[in-house]
């Protein structure tokens, strides 16, 4: 391993993130908080037992009326502290929740007990991602099997990792090193093993990384040769004029469902019409899609999205 | 209560026929109805569920020693983290205070003969004995490696473990809670003495009743859900299965919908029992008495729209998490409240420091810690770093054994004399409260900086770069192992050798002190008449010592 002097002092992770700063600013200051009610609340009954203690058997202390500004004051004070922390840690959360468009975007299939690292110009890690520095970094995240939680600490970014729908985090990191990786939820008997590492690198290295390992086809081009091995474009033609709707642009946008109900098109929905077509089509088609339920595998179903997404892309590009 | 202050001075030492010897052998005490009774049989059974799940417990933090796990493979540990989170949660924790306390008090502190239904009240420990023996049965016939939260689809379609048996044994469980909270409030309506209004009630009685308020509305629902993951479990019903269009998220809302107002089950009796031994130690009226007591209410409310702050990283809406941090903020205020009265009710009192004041004040520090670090985890982003390591780990015990733990034992020593008729040597009694609180921070403050340091908790392994926190942690772990056994002998010892208590060893105001010590099965010989507000010192040590001046001192300012 070699890497890790800084995380032999056990008392601060390291912050290799663009918001791990904000982050634990915010830490520091609810620290400071807790401290200062502890260290209050301690001295007063310090003070308290030792100045009221019982002196005489039969004293009878003093009884103390209740003032109402007392009580008022001890209600307000923990409200306006509360209600700061919740508006400065709120801000925080939808800024840091929302990936700059121009992120890069890297899948992630959790499963008993690895984790499937998959880039969008082909290569795949298993426990293992390579990042470039400054560069804002967008997980697109799904499980096979049961809950996980990707976590690197050291970006202080978690998100469930869940089956059956897609769920997402993004990161830009400010320093090159290694980082923990871990699985935060409970995933069964050796949940302590889904770990690994991610590879923060300056951009010429990860260059090289990606240069370095085998040639691969991008995910999109692997989707799009699955697009025509499972016939997908007899009927998804492109002009739009065929059994089924053109998918070119679609991913993004809003579409009205025969349901009634407006969805927009995600890695969800995707995901949803490959599986279970008659769920979410469209009204203008005859619902003569068969499902691919058990045909096709989550690393294939990632490829199939990556796809319909680059569709999307192409079209924006084009106008 | 001028009737009850003479029965005071009246009563025998230790009377000759009393709830404990009214009647002999087993089947007097399986088939009793007596309040007192059943609350010594729940004493008894959750005594042995605290001593599995302490065991657990020590097992758990010698293994983790080590960085490679110093005992068991991951398999096995995960089935000690388990038992421990179940039996601790469900079947110590749940039924500590109201259940043993809840059941022997309620009637003595209203002045009734009993609760308003007896037979209900024996019939709900059996249920949970059947359901504490059959989870018994799951976890030692091969146990169950879910967590306590049992989260699907793991637990529904791929733990390989005694999944339905410890969940239907919670789920059996949970009805002795349910009808216990319905028998509490039903006795807490009806069944008070002549004179004894709401706002004389002992605060004790206000936290107990928000407490069965959540068991009545809170408990049905984990009862559905575990109902519906053992259905998902025997006949796939995919509720939970996101293959077959159903959804593992539900699940969490509906667990935390029961398990976040649980956490007030767990701490709310504590509170009030921290408002009984706080006066009764400083021989003062409690400080804002309707605060204390409305902050109760409030919490019990609140507590049931705060549980989404459990789900903040499962990739909830980012609104839902703004509305649930919201709320759990508020929900920190009147537990705040809480806090500051009690330290205020020092102000000016006459403070004495038995064992049970002891535990108090440590109540008092470690719920402020645990409240405190409580703000973390209802501040989005850094909840969002914290939640599922080590932090949650801490900051959870805070509150469930350096709060709702040291409130039980303080309750346990403040009325062992009240209960056994006896005193316990109040020396090991201070000297095993110091231990403990010592043994508790030592333990669990080290998990603090674990999490922060991004320590995943359930890790079988670990980094070696946290070991050294993880040995400090499991050193504490042993001294408050140490500081539980202690009470444990004592108390055994004192019911046969103990001194004789007398009604009123801590010359404390309530209607359970006014009768002999242990009490005649049906309480009170005349049912009191109360005339005045509960926590009324200055009337009592008037009464005991006519010749003393009305105001021992006058705080002049000077330290």
């Amino acid at each position: 391993m070699g890497f890790d002097v800084l995380a032999t002092v056990p008392f601060q992770p390291p912050a290799a993130s663009s918001i791990a700063e904000n982050v634990d600013t915010l830490y520091l200051v609810l620290s400071g908080i807790t401290a200062f009610f502890t260290v209050l609340i301690f001295s007063i009954i310090f003070v308290f037992m030792v100045k009221y203690r019982r002196r005489k058997e039969d004293e009878t202390p003093v009884s103390t009326h209740t003032p109402l500004i007392v009580e008022l004051t001890w209600t307000i004070i923990p409200s306006l502290i509360c209600a700061v922390l919740f508006v400065w840690s709120a801000a925080l959360y939808v800024q840091n929740g929302r990936p700059p468009a121009s992120s890069t975007e890297v899948f992630v299939i959790g499963k008993q007990w690895m984790w499937h690292l998959q880039h969008p110009e082909g290569p795949r890690e298993i426990n293992e991602l390579h990042v470039p520095v400054g560069v804002p970094i967008k997980l697109t995240m799904t499980s096979q099997d049961v809950i996980h939680d990707f976590y690197i600490p050291a970006f202080r970014v978690k998100k469930d990792v869940l089956p059956g729908r897609f769920t997402s985090l993004w990161f830009q990191a400010t320093e090159t090193g290694t980082y923990h990786l871990f699985c935060a939820q409970y995933c069964g008997t050796n949940h302590s093993e889904m770990i690994g590492w991610v590879y923060v690198m300056t951009p010429t290295d990860y260059a090289n990384w990606l240069a370095g390992g085998e040639k691969a086809e991008s995910l999109a081009q692997l989707g799009e040769r699955l697009f025509s091995q499972y016939g997908c474009d007899n009927c998804h033609v492109p002009e739009g004029n065929g059994r089924a709707p053109s998918l070119v642009g679609v991913y993004g946008k809003p579409e009205k469902l025969q349901s009634g109900e407006t969805r927009v098109v995600d890695e969800s929905l995707i995901q949803q019409a490959i599986l279970t077509p008659n769920s979410v089509h469209l009204p203008n088609y005859q619902p003569v899609m068969p499902t691919y339920q058990g045909q096709i595998d989550s690393d294939q179903m990632l490829e199939l999205i990556a796809y319909v997404k680059s569709l999307g892309s192409e079209e924006r590009n084009g106008k | 209560m001028s009737t009850a202050i003479r029965d005071l001075d009246d009563a025998p030492a230790e009377p000759a026929v009393n709830y404990l010897n009214a009647s002999y052998g087993i089947k007097s005490w399986l088939l009793t109805l007596d309040h007192k009774r059943i609350g010594l049989l729940y004493l008894a059974s959750i005594t042995v569920m605290f001593v599995v799940g302490g065991v657990a417990a020590t097992l758990m933090r010698l293994h983790l020693v080590e960085p490679q796990g110093a005992l068991f493979e991951p398999e096995t540990y995960n089935k000690m983290f388990s038992t421990h989170g179940i039996i601790m949660v469900f079947f110590f924790l749940v039924p500590s205070i109201p259940a043993t306390l809840g059941n022997f008090l309620i009637p003595l502190m209203i002045g009734a003969r009993d609760v308003a239904f007896p037979k209900l009240n024996l019939m709900s420990w059996y249920i949970f004995i059947t359901g504490a023996a059959l989870a018994l049965y799951g976890t030692i016939s091969g146990g169950v490696d879910t967590g306590w939260t049992f989260y699907p689809p793991y637990s529904s379609l791929y733990a390989e473990t005694h999944v339905v048996a410890v969940a239907m044994g919670i789920f059996i469980a949970g009805f002795s809670s349910i009808l216990t909270g319905l028998n509490f409030v039903v006795t807490i309506h009806k069944m008070r003495a002549p004179g004894m209004t709401w706002f004389r009630l002992p605060l004790f009685i206000w936290a107990l009743y928000a407490t069965s308020l959540i068991f009545v509305l809170g408990t049905p629902v984990i009862a559905i859900t575990l109902f519906l993951l053992a259905l998902e479990r025997l006949l796939h019903v995919g509720i939970f299965d996101p293959a077959v269009g159903g959804d593992p998220l539900l699940f969490q809302h509906l667990f935390w919908f029961y398990s976040h107002p649980a956490v007030y089950i767990m701490i709310l009796p504590g509170m009030g029992v921290i408002s009984e031994l706080v006066t009764a130690f400083t021989r003062k009226k409690i400080f804002g008495y309707s605060f204390v007591a409305f902050s109760s209410l409030s919490i019990a409310v609140i507590s049931f729209i705060v549980w989404g702050h459990h789900m903040f990283v499962t990739g909830q809406a980012i609104y839902a998490g703004l509305v649930f941090s919201v709320l759990s903020f508020l929900v920190a205020i009147p537990s705040a409240v809480k806090v500051f009265n009690w330290t205020a009710t020092l102000y000016r009192g006459s403070v004495s420091y038995e064992a049970p004041m002891l535990y108090a004040l440590g109540f008092i520090g470690l719920f402020t810690i645990g409240g405190l670090t409580g703000l973390f985890l209802a501040s989005l982003a850094t909840d969002v770093h914290l939640n599922g390591t080590y932090f949650i780990v801490a900051h959870f015990h805070y509150i469930m054994v350096g709060g709702a733990v040291m409130a039980y034992l303080g309750g346990i020593h403040f009325w062992w004399p009240k209960i056994s008729g006896r005193m316990y040597p109040d020396m090991w009694a201070r000297i095993s409260a110091a231990i403990i609180f010592l043994g508790f921070n030592l333990t669990f403050f080290p998990q603090f900086m674990l999490g922060y340091m991004g320590m995943p908790r359930r890790y079988a392994l670990y980094p070696a770069e946290f070991q050294v926190l993880n040995v400090l942690s499991s050193a504490g772990a042993s001294i408050l192992g140490i500081g539980y056994v202690i009470p444990l002998i004592y108390l055994t010892w004192s019911m046969r050798y103990g001194p004789v208590a007398g009604p009123n060893p801590w010359k404390a105001k309530g209607l359970e002190w006014t009768i002999p010590s242990p009490p005649p099965t049906e309480n009170f010989e005349e049912i009191p008449i109360v005339t005045e507000e509960a926590y009324n010192y200055p009337a009592i040590e008037a009464h005991h010592y006519p010749d003393a001046p009305g105001v021992a001192r006058v705080w002049d300012g000077s330290p």
